[in-house]
């Protein structure tokens, strides 16, 4: 994984390169428009909440990022790397940066647990079946689940458990980036905090940059530092997640009043 | 004149879907191919596809050559009998198997199990975003999901067709001998006769083409499949459709290069 170097602008102050930049990002389906010239930008060891109503390309803008999708126009980069337009070689080697909790957790079924969560570190491969499920046992202490769930396959355990699991898996190769697609949707309100708080925790421990697609509004503002509203394939508010409440835009505070 | 347009719009629709299609196969069948042939390979994985695809299917393509060898005889023998021709009933037994029963026969039972399943299983992992998590983690689906079923496919299937040929002359043998009062001597030294280097050679490439094309619709179409569960289920649907389109028409083909 490169290092993030400081960059130094004229005036001598350290500017630092983000970690992730969308310049412009365009992506349609069709005659629809999903994303409508999408400007980010995340610096490293920020927690970014993205948030919008269903539909509005949360999840299509991180794909995008993850190099699962190609965007129409514009380009992402990350690290200040092109991840738009790199060869797959490329894309690959750019995405050692990210660790991704999925909404479903989507674990795979044919593996057992130990060999999901150290999916990463083996490269899919059943190898070092010791030195491996000590590291899985590992980790998943550190997310709060014990050894009798190592040998167990994903649908043996619950959403919860699940989730932790999947979280496990998405840290396991110390990522810098951390993506958290809807982490706490299907959830009951005292596991949500539970899956929140250990998010906090492990970005805080791992000094980790992250990115969570939310509209759960508790969520993003446990979670988060800062907090940008997609609407209409646009950015149309981007602040602290203090302010969500006075934000001055219209649409933001509609949907902070339609849910709570 | 209107009408007339309009029937030639969906007419230019209807044969540019069907060309983008056999497109978009063409480009997946490359990159599956490339994936097979370029290292890193997944063994473990191979071997887990090789068990499920040859070993497995054994007792369903073993009762098929049993049954439909002896019935071959018994059609042969009261077919033949009307030409004073019954005693070639080990000739055609041979013949039929080996040239089009054996591999036919075997490839349908087997697109039947195992593209079905095939498309099930990457249906289900696309729609549960299993398949991105493994490009997140760093696996190319292609690598890892894919190429080990198609190396296996074409493995396999030729396999099973000898075990079936063997079986189903056994099959016409058992019957010929208990019920239709052939020496069993004289049935087997004649099947030994009619058997030929050349038939048993094409019985195998048929089957390998057809574990190629049973292997690569299954996954295509799982690969492809969006649309939650009744998204997968019309992804298993097309895939045993088209094997079986495939299966037929490859046959078809092959029989009228050797014999045509």
């Amino acid at each position: 994984m490169s290092e993030i170097e400081d960059k130094m602008p004229e005036n001598g102050e350290a500017m630092p390169i983000p970690m992730i930049e969308l310049i412009d990002v365009c992506k349609s389906f069709g005659t629809k428009k999903v994303l409508d010239g999408v400007n980010l930008r995340v610096t490293k060891g920020e927690s970014l909440a993205v948030m919008g109503g269903s539909g509005t390309g949360k999840s299509v803008m991180l794909k995008c990022v993850l190099g699962l999708m190609k965007p129409d126009s514009g380009s992402i980069l990350i690290a200040g790397e092109p991840m738009t337009g790199a060869s797959a070689r490329d894309q690959q080697r750019l995405r050692a940066h990210f660790g991704m909790l999925f909404q479903g957790g989507a674990l795979f079924d044919s593996l057992p647990i130990w060999r999901n969560v150290t999916f990463a570190l083996t490269n899919g491969r059943g190898g070092h079946r010791k030195e491996m499920r000590d590291k899985a046992a590992m980790l998943l202490e550190r997310v709060g689940l014990g050894v009798e769930v190592l040998d167990l396959r994903p649908s043996s355990l619950s959403g919860g458990m699940q989730k932790r699991a999947a979280l496990a898996r998405a840290i396991a190769h110390e990522p810098d980036i951390l993506f958290f697609d809807e982490p706490t949707t299907g959830l009951d309100p005292v596991l949500a905090g539970r899956i929140n708080r250990l998010i906090v925790e492990l970005v805080k421990e791992m000094g980790a940059t992250a990115v969570t697609i939310t509209h759960d509004l508790h969520s993003a503002r446990t979670i988060a530092d800062r907090v940008a509203m997609l609407h209409q394939g646009k950015v149309i508010w981007d602040g602290p997640a203090s302010s969500l409440d006075h934000s001055g835009n219209e649409i933001v505070d509609d949907f902070v009043k339609g849910l709570e | 004149m209107m009408l007339i347009l309009r029937l030639l719009a969906a007419l230019g629709r209807a044969v540019i879907g069907v060309f983008a299609g056999a497109g978009r196969l063409v480009i997946f069948a490359a990159q599956v191919i490339r994936a097979a042939l370029v290292p890193p390979y997944y063994f473990g994985r191979l071997f887990e596809q090789m068990a499920l695809i040859g070993w497995f299917s054994l007792p369903v393509v073993g009762l098929t050559a049993l049954f439909t060898g002896a019935a071959l005889a018994q059609q042969i023998y009261v077919g033949g009998g009307r030409f004073n021709a019954a005693s070639t009933v080990p000739a055609i037994v041979v013949f039929g198997m080996i040239r089009e029963l054996g591999p036919v026969l075997v490839g349908l039972m087997v697109a039947g199990r195992v593209a079905s399943a095939m498309a099930a299983e990457l249906g289900t992992m696309r729609v549960t975003e299993q398949i991105d998590a493994l490009a997140t983690l760093r696996a190319d689906p292609f690598r890892w999901l894919i190429a080990p079923r198609l190396i296996a496919g074409v493995l396999m299937l030729p396999l099973l067709v000898m075990v079936a040929n063997a079986i189903g002359i056994m099959g016409g043998w058992l019957l010929s001998v208990n019920k239709l009062g052939f020496n069993s001597g004289a049935y087997l030294a004649t099947t030994r006769k009619f058997i030929e280097h050349d038939d048993f050679v094409m019985a195998l490439v048929k089957a390998a083409v057809f574990g190629f094309f049973i292997a690569l619709l299954g996954c295509y179409h799982g690969y492809r499949a969006s649309g939650g569960a009744a998204g997968v289920g019309a992804a298993t649907t097309r895939a045993v459709v088209s094997s079986f389109i495939m299966i037929l028409l490859s046959n078809l083909i092959i029989t009228l290069a050797v014999f045509g």
